[in-house]
């Protein structure tokens, strides 16, 4: 039940990360979004050809998720097995 | 359409086909059925995985349908869509290790056995098992017509005659072939619909003459169309966030995705599903949904949303590359519909059928019974999108928000938390997917916010409540 608790405790520290990462995500899309795009379109400034609410709420952050979620798996998920070994089962 | 754009069609059908039915021949050696037929024997590794995720959830709705509103509302409906790429990393990681590790212990097929061995409750397998039946049954039959009408304005065949080239490929290599086929399929699928994409973008960049003048073009039309509002200024930032829910989060409770956190091989397919995933997702709904809109100053005018990204694929691209990248969207449905099939199939099966009706049927009973029962269900489909009844429209207007509803809490606190139980559940359950139509037909948009958010609210309340309150009903038993 020792290496059970340890499994779980690693699983349970992985889904808190992944609500961890939805807070974050909402927050930058949301930010940039209305954060610059609520004011009048012809102040508008542009980022390669987007508008600059667009490009940072939309495509930089999808290029911030991507990067965050792929350095976060790599560096702090354990691999663990799934299966129950041997005869506790 | 010319042929030339046809020929590449037929390619795609016969490709996937052909790997479909190769898939499925490993499976006659097999010693477990259910759990290779219906889970490919929990052996996906990282790229399938992630693919057949995507490309699952990425059905008509996103590939037809949402072009075709992003040409009418303009970026806001982008923003709206870059919700999704949640699902990427979000399914994965909550339901996670423990999902994984708990129905294997449970020795679960499907997500129905999950909630049974959770729960140990008749009722709560028995509701989950009908509201997923009519539910992907209804959005299934939706799908159909999707792809029957899609060959139908491509290659100029009749409805019918589209509808039976769709159906007959489809259920074919689902029938024989099982989650295998489905997941190997579906990866050829995504990876048509993540190339075609972005071929198609690049191409209607260039027609409409760079990014800047297509923004140009759009803000001299209507102003609105480059504000984060929609084109009338409706799109509130209450409602465009509670997409996060309907197409974000809320996806972990959709059986056809749950299903696949169970079936893949190690942690190491998981990490790598979860970054594909990722990266896949964003990037097939980011050109997607641009494409709509980059459309408008080239086609303007296109009163038939449905039609967008058809026409501008023919206006931007030499018909034989404009035929290969329609294959993209004809991926999309059928990789959606090949796993509700199966899903709903194996809900029938293993949690009706092998539940309560017949529990001691031999290995060659449930063998023929699930070849039986999927290819009977195809059939069925087919028949009911030949002439689709009214019922089936109004449920598939439910389907996916309904099962979030329901299932949200009965798996993510079923996984989490020691004392939810299964009076929790099934209050849970009746409340969520009964106050979603509820809401929907009668309050739309409550507080401003998409008719799912509320119901999710109010479920997640009725399971703490009423798991709390049964805390010693449930010990003394």
């Amino acid at each position: 039940m020792k290496k059970d608790d340890y499994h779980f405790k690693i699983a349970n520290r992985e889904a808190l990360i992944g609500v961890g990462l939805v807070v974050f995500n909402f927050i930058w899309w949301f930010a940039f979004a209305y954060g610059l795009g609520s004011k009048d379109p012809a102040e508008y400034t542009y980022v390669f050809g987007f508008p600059a609410w667009f490009f940072y709420s939309c495509i930089l952050g999808f290029i911030i998720m991507a990067v965050l979620v792929t350095f976060i798996v790599r560096k702090f998920f354990t691999e663990i097995p799934f299966e129950d070994e041997g005869d506790n089962k | 359409m010319t042929l030339e754009a046809i020929i590449p069609l037929f390619i795609f059908l016969v490709i996937i086909f052909v790997v479909g039915v190769l898939a499925g021949r490993n499976l006659k050696a097999s010693s477990n059925f259910l759990n290779d037929y219906f889970l490919g024997g929990r052996s996906m590794g990282g790229f399938v995985l992630a693919m057949t995720m995507t490309a699952t959830y990425g059905s008509a709705s996103s590939f037809i349908g949402g072009p075709g509103v992003a040409y009418n509302e303009g970026l806001g409906w982008v923003l709206l869509a870059m919700s999704q790429v949640v699902t990427g990393y979000f399914v994965l990681m909550i339901l996670g290790k423990k999902f994984a590790i708990v129905t294997r212990r449970y020795n679960a097929v499907t997500m129905v056995d999950f909630l049974k061995e959770r729960y140990r409750s008749k009722w709560v397998v028995l509701f989950s098992a009908i509201s997923i039946i009519i539910f992907l049954f209804s959005a299934m039959a939706a799908q159909w017509i999707g792809g029957a009408r899609l060959i139908e304005s491509l290659t100029g065949l009749s409805y019918t005659a589209a509808l039976f080239i769709f159906a007959l490929s489809v259920l074919v290599y689902v029938t024989i072939g099982g989650f295998r086929a489905v997941a190997l399929t579906d990866a050829i699928q995504g990876t048509i619909m993540f190339v075609g994409t972005l071929v198609l973008l690049i191409a209607t960049i260039i027609a409409g003459g760079g990014i800047s003048e297509i923004m140009a073009d759009l803000t001299a039309e209507n102003p609105n169309l480059v504000t984060p509002f929609g084109a009338e200024g409706t799109l509130t930032p209450a409602y465009v966030s509670s997409f996060w829910i309907l197409v974000g989060v809320g996806v972990v409770a959709l059986p056809q995705i749950a299903v696949r956190a169970m079936s893949y091989k190690n942690s190491q397919s998981m990490h790598r599903a979860i970054i594909i995933g990722t990266i896949v997702v964003g990037f097939i709904m980011l050109n997607m949904h641009l494409i709509g809109v980059f459309a408008r100053p080239i086609l303007p005018g296109i009163e038939v949303g449905d039609k967008v990204m058809p026409l501008i694929a023919l206006e931007a691209m030499p018909p034989w590359l404009a035929g290969i990248v329609l294959t993209a969207p004809m991926a999309a449905i059928m990789s959606t519909v090949d796993s509700l099939l199966l899903l709903v199939s194996s809900t029938i099966v293993k949690d009706v059928y092998l539940n309560y009706i017949q529990p001691k049927a031999s290995h060659t009973r449930v063998k023929r019974m699930s070849i039986g029962i999927t290819a009977v269900l195809g059939i069925i489909v087919f028949l009911m999108a030949l002439n689709p009844p009214e019922l089936i429209i109004w449920l598939n207007l439910f389907a996916f928000g309904g099962l979030e509803a329901a299932f949200i809490w009965p798996i993510v606190m079923g996984l989490y938390w020691r004392k939810g139980n299964k009076y929790g559940a099934l209050v849970s359950m009746i409340v969520g997917v009964g106050l979603y139509i509820l809401s929907d037909t009668f309050f739309p948009q409550p507080l401003g916010l998409h008719s799912v958010v509320l119901p999710v609210v109010f479920s997640f309340v009725a399971y703490v409540m009423v798991s709390l309150a049964t805390q010693k009903k449930n010990a003394g038993i």
